[in-house]
């Protein structure tokens, strides 16, 4: 009795959207390229909310026994299309989406922060040229996301992971004809190559030590008994099931997941190319590098947590993966000027505490801080991309300063954002930090250190985030733009949206968040079940005495007395020169890896390979061509007899040829009748013999 | 009559026929005149008629005369082309040596 929700709409309906925009767009009047953008993500957000009302208001009532009684839909809801995708053998691939509590809660935050981001870009890009263009890139990018999160299979998933990041590619390219940004488009493609190459050698192994690709498969494969009743002949008997494939193998399985997790969420050591990402439209990096896209690769861990569940080693390795990605990329980010570069390097921080999430086997706490996170991260780069707007595209920090006053509406939602993040209470990212470091300490000896570099990690989130806001926003202006751009509206009512959500998204709490989760998120590991309420009293405390920290340094080195900061880094010139330019990863990747495979290419594959063996084989070939036509070419005299000379001799020699060699049951005249062709040549033979003599 | 009904060996008529094909591919080869050379291609064409009527007659088979038919017509077309070319030849160069008609040389 359950309807069908049409979950194939739901990434249809933004493809549409790219296709008429991509195509039609450049000759469309703009508002309606605005209305076909727009209604696309609008359409899909109304079905996501439908499925997720159909499969929650109904939901608690369904039992098993009373299935006809419920005319709800039960989680996981699976359509699948009824011709296979791929069915070689013993694989079968169905184009299947599935519905459950994670992919819900990822739906809802992609299409709903997905539509407005995409309010925001009517007023962003409004003057731009290529707005359709950049409409049309952004509805492709939510049909390649809503595929990623419905697929019902890892296969699936990675075709609309492959898809996001060819978005990404094309919107942080979208200035292509600024070398920066093209280059910057090139490293994130070819980085999260890496990432993928590991992703698809998970896929394989996947297949070869499971035979299938199917999530709800490869969960069941774990949870069923290794025993199986079986009906036979009417009497039951006891039979195994397929065994699991060993430890080690999962372990390998689910490192190669880990490298396609951090290639896409810009982890440690793949992380590179996310800050260069942000020469990319600022709403791009508010959609697809802050609050959806780079957490695909959390979600691909929380979505294949089976695997992670039955790997201690490799759920480890995420973990600590997390925890240094976080405290890495945030002690980077104190250091920045780029207003973007700071939120980047904050978004691979904040990644990174999910993955520390996720590593301790608190896959709801680190789902509830994506979804946090995509609300103020989210807002964050609006509300920069609201200063870069009003600025003229200026994106120093060091050349803006008292903007509270210009920019009021920014300043509130930015100023709400700033104190979400540094996770004060009762603002959402307190609630979702505060489980992650919770579920942090308590898991293990190895847990206090994960803890630890959490806490250090909030520290300096909160230090460099107060520090962009008193750069940004507070002390006098330090420069005045030529430009005065006023904010449209449509910029504004998704901030303040946002806002509203980044204080509010907390207030359902862990325990209602995990407990939600709990059917798709294996019940018993969401959240340890006694919880020590002293214990988690004194850790929030604690982490709200380090925000407090965090706060009053940025106000002592960046409001009070803003010339100590210069002073702090003079005094430690090779410290700061070290975290300003990034710990020379970039450069240290340079030579490690790019210069000689530059190297390597241009050299031996360039010079010798191409160059010299396959140029050489070309140009023997051409050489012998040549020759052996200058020789020839000698024969075409022109001359009409000298032609005809050679057809005679032609056909003399075929003549003499077939007079002397050419049998007459043979090869040589069978066009036409053997008998005839015997006496033919016989007689023929035999008159030329005569005439000889 | 028994002359003209038997007399003359089978073998005859393609010797002669050999020897005017014979005489035709000489012909094609040393004359210069455009109008020669292609009268030697005629006499090559008939050489080989001429062997066809014999071996049609020699095996009471009446394909080889049907083919000598279709030979005709062929030669009958072709002189009409090939004379035309040959006008037009003798137009645009005032000559008919076909050592002098070499445009096609390198």
């Amino acid at each position: 009795m359950t309807e069908s929700l049409h979950l194939w709409l739901i990434p249809i309906l933004p493809f549409a959207g790219f296709l008429l925009n991509g195509v039609l767009g450049a000759r469309l009047p703009k508002w309606l390229v605005s209305a076909i953008g727009l209604l696309a993500p609008l359409g899909s957000f109304v079905l996501v909310v439908n499925a997720a009302s159909a499969a929650l208001i109904t939901a608690p009532k369904t039992c098993a026994e009373c299935g006809s009684a419920a005319a709800s839909v039960a989680m996981p809801y699976a359509e699948t299309w009824s011709r296979p995708w791929i069915n070689l053998g013993t694989l079968h691939v169905d184009f299947s989406f599935v519905i459950d509590q994670l992919s819900l809660v990822m739906l809802l935050v992609v299409t709903g922060v997905g539509f407005l981001i995409h309010i925001y870009s009517v007023g962003y890009m409004g003057d731009e040229e290529g707005y359709a263009r950049f409409f049309s890139y952004l509805n492709l990018f939510l049909f390649f996301m809503t595929v990623l999160v419905l697929a019902g299979n890892v296969l699936l998933m990675f075709v609309g992971w492959e898809g996001v990041g060819l978005a990404s590619y094309l919107l942080i390219g979208f200035y292509f004809s600024k070398t920066s940004a093209a280059n910057a488009g090139k490293k994130a493609f070819i980085v999260n190559r890496i990432g993928d190459f590991g992703f698809l050698i998970g896929i394989f192994l996947l297949l070869a030590s499971f035979g299938t690709l199917d999530f709800a498969q490869i969960a069941a494969r774990f949870s069923a008994s290794p025993f199986h009743i079986v009906i036979q002949n009417g009497a039951p008997s006891l039979s195994h099931g397929p065994a699991l494939p060993s430890t080690a193998v999962i372990t390998v399985i689910c490192l190669c997941l880990l490298i396609g997790a951090a290639g896409k969420s810009a982890q440690l050591p793949l992380y590179v190319w996310l800050p260069d990402a942000m020469e990319g439209p600022t709403p791009v990096s508010a959609l697809i590098h802050a609050a959806t896209m780079v957490t695909a690769g959390v979600y691909l861990i929380a979505r294949t947590h089976a695997l992670f569940d039955h790997a201690p080693v490799a759920l480890a390795i995420v973990a600590f993966v997390g925890a240094a990605t976080a405290l890495f990329a945030a002690t980077i980010a104190v250091a920045q000027n780029d207003i973007k570069r700071v939120l980047a390097y904050s978004t691979i921080s904040q990644l990174g505490y999910m993955f520390l999430a996720c590593g301790v086997a608190a896959y709801a706490a680190g789902i509830f801080h994506l979804v946090t996170h995509a609300f103020f991260k989210a807002l964050l780069f609006l509300a920069a991309g609201s200063i870069i707007h009003a600025m003229g595209g200026e994106q120093d920090m060091r050349k803006m300063g008292g903007l509270r006053n210009r920019l009021p509406v920014t300043f509130a939602t930015m100023t709400i954002a700033v104190f979400t993040i540094s996770g004060f209470p009762p603002l959402a990212a307190f609630y979702s930090k505060d489980a992650i470091l919770y579920a942090a300490f308590v898991h293990g000896p190895a847990g206090k250190l994960l803890w630890f570099v959490g806490l250090v990690t909030a520290l300096l989130t909160a230090f460099y985030m107060f520090r962009l806001w008193y750069m940004t926003f507070l002390g006098e202006p330090r420069s005045k733009p030529e430009h005065h751009h006023s904010t449209p509206l449509s910029m504004l009512v998704p901030m303040v949206i946002l806002a509203a959500l980044s204080v509010c998204g907390g207030w359902i709490g862990i325990e209602r968040f995990s407990a939600f989760l709990a059917p798709s998120i294996s019940a018993p590991r969401a959240r340890a079940a006694s919880t020590d309420v002293q214990l988690e009293l004194v850790l929030t405390l604690l982490a709200v005495t380090v925000a407090l920290l965090g706060w009053f340094l940025a106000h002592r080195l960046y409001s009070s007395k803003p010339e100590r900061a210069a002073q702090l880094a003079a005094g430690y010139p090779a410290g700061y020169k070290l975290v300003a330019n990034k710990f020379y990863i970039d450069e240290i990747y340079d030579a490690i890896f790019v210069k000689p495979l530059m190297a390597f290419s241009k050299y031996i594959l360039g010079w010798v390979v191409d160059t010299a063996i396959l140029g050489g084989i070309a140009w023997l070939l051409a050489g012998i061509a040549s020759f052996t036509g200058a020789i020839l070419q000698r024969w075409q005299s022109g001359n009409l007899r000298s032609y005809a000379a050679w057809l005679a001799a032609g056909a003399a020699a075929i003549l003499i040829f077939v007079l002397l060699w050419g049998s007459p049951h043979g090869w040589s005249l069978t066009l036409l009748h053997p008998q005839t062709v015997y006496k033919v040549t016989h007689i023929t033979t035999l008159h030329l013999g005569q005439a000889g003599h | 009559m028994t002359f003209l009904q038997h007399d003359v060996p089978f073998s005859w008529y393609l010797l002669l026929s050999a020897i005017l094909f014979s005489l035709g591919v000489v012909g094609f080869l040393i004359k210069r005149n455009l109008i020669t050379v292609f009268m030697s291609i005629e006499l090559m064409l008939n050489a080989v008629n001429l062997s066809f009527v014999t071996f049609a007659r020699e095996w009471d088979m009446v394909k080889g005369q049907i083919f000598v038919f279709f030979v005709m017509m062929v030669a009958a077309a072709e002189a009409a082309v090939g004379l035309a070319i040959i006008i037009a030849v003798f137009r645009a160069r005032a000559t008919l040596s076909v050592d002098r008609i070499d445009l096609m040389k390198l």
